[in-house]
């Protein structure tokens, strides 16, 4: 059936309705940011949708693990082997220095560090919006992430969790243009915020003195100042610093240690306790005892 | 909606939707066609009744859900440009194939602007070019999509 005469709202009238829609959940979901809450269920409603659309990746790489050679698995194997050795013997220097540190901790009465909490997850999808830098892990509420919880991989920071679902969750990356990460120069201790560029491959770092001592090729570490991300994994290593002292500040850009364009396998940290946000309110006072002691580092 | 074999429209825009999120290597990323607005462009030309305006503003909706912008901004865009197929989709109809694709191409550039444009005033984010890259595999792509899609249509007699 194909009416000749249309029925309901003429075109112009939904275009005006529909405008009129976005306009406020534009303002409301970024001016009042009121949808925080909500976002988590949307996430948990597509989700399903994430799983599928990475099932053909999936498929290849399952194909692709499964079809090595003997060869190749002995040859990995021996060098996971020899890596092993290596961490073992680093691992038990450690547990030294770790145990010294402790001790010295307590002479200086400074608080004691807490053990922070690992959690590895997988990602399940690649955003393709070019205006922000975002993936989505297959961790969610259910296995207790919660917002902001900073994000590694084998090599250094790779963001924190943005909004969380119940089976899956949304990270931003370090190079989204919208984040930055309070760092310090590991060689002298040089305070400096590495904010993200949009670029993959580019940390932006603004007002930097001229006075300031950084050269190519500083690491840069967290701070742990802000209380997001723990203190000391590396962020970024530093890619170019002009000299040129006509300027008010130096201009100074760096490269992420982490691999951005290749992440599979990350790891959460958690410091305090996790807090579902789908879960009643009345959880509030636990997270807030937990992250007493964090305070006191940061003074 | 569903009279008809209408699932089957719900059924190729989610198809859509999912190749919009497929995990691809980044050098292929920037090139990914829209693939929602051209199953949606399909949809409002050869059934303006059925698919419409609010089909396409649900769609953006759930894009943004899923690319993780502001709510609101893919889906403003999308109805902006399924707006101007609904109003002209006698006329573009009778266009060979290639003028259509040319018209898609222009209206997929009118949405990649305007998603460019409300991200400006929301978020600085600068200009490149590469963020047009996606309306040439768009306008390569729609004879591709139109037969299929057509064939899709008179296969399952969606009216």
């Amino acid at each position: 059936m194909n009416p000749i005469f249309k029925h309901g709202p003429s075109p112009q009238h939904r275009l005006v309705l529909v405008l009129f829609c976005s306009a406020l959940l534009i303002f409301f979901d970024h001016k009042m940011a009121s949808f925080e809450s909500v976002r988590g269920y949307l996430q948990s409603l597509v989700s399903p949708l994430q799983y599928l659309a990475n099932t053909p990746k999936q498929l290849m790489t399952w194909a692709s693990t499964n079809l090595t050679t003997r060869r190749q698995l002995m040859s990995e194997n021996q060098k996971y082997r020899l890596n092993e050795l290596n961490f073992h013997e680093e691992a038990m220097q450690l547990v030294m220095l770790k145990q010294e540190n402790d001790r010295l901790r307590s002479l200086l009465a400074s608080p004691l560090r807490s053990e922070i909490k690992k959690m590895v997850a997988e990602v399940i999808s690649v955003d393709s919006d070019p205006y922000s830098h975002q993936i989505v892990i297959n961790r969610g509420a259910g296995d207790g992430v919660y917002e902001g919880q900073p994000v590694l991989d084998a090599l250094g920071i790779v963001g924190q969790i943005l909004h969380v679902g119940q089976t899956s969750s949304r990270v931003i990356l370090i190079t989204d243009i919208s984040h930055a990460v309070p760092v310090r120069v590991q060689r002298n201790g040089l305070r400096l915020l590495a904010a993200g560029s949009g670029q993959i491959d580019r940390l932006i770092h603004n007002f930097v003195p001229q006075s300031a001592d950084i050269i190519t090729g500083d690491l840069l570490v967290t701070s742990g100042l802000g209380g997001k991300y723990p203190e000391g994994y590396p962020v970024a290593r530093v890619s170019f610093a002009s000299n040129d002292e006509s300027r008010e500040f130096v201009r100074v850009f760096s490269t992420p240690v982490a691999q951005i364009d290749r992440l599979r396998y990350l790891l959460l940290l958690s410091e305090k306790e996790p807090q579902n946000i789908f879960a009643p309110k009345i959880q509030e006072k636990g997270p807030l005892t937990a992250i007493k002691p964090q305070e006191k580092v940061t003074n | 909606m569903f009279a008809n074999n209408g699932i089957i429209i719900l059924f190729t825009l989610l198809i859509a939707l999912m190749a919009s999120i497929m995990p691809m290597p980044l050098n292929a990323d920037v090139f990914r066609p829209d693939w929602v607005l051209i199953v949606l462009m399909y949809w409002c030309m050869a059934l303006p009744g059925r698919v419409n305006i609010i089909t396409a503003w649900v769609m953006g909706f759930l894009l943004d859900v899923l690319l993780g912008s502001v709510l609101g901004v893919h889906a403003a865009a999308m109805a902006m440009s399924i707006y101007i197929i609904v109003e002209n989709h006698q006329k573009i109809r009778n266009f060979s194939i290639w003028q259509q694709a040319l018209i898609i191409g222009v209206l997929a550039a009118l949405y990649h602007l305007v998603v460019f444009w409300l991200q400006r005033f929301l978020i600085d984010v600068v200009f490149l070019t590469s963020y047009l890259y996606p309306v040439i595999t768009t306008i390569v792509l729609w004879p591709w999509v139109f037969y299929l899609l057509r064939k899709v249509r008179r296969n399952f007699s969606i009216k």
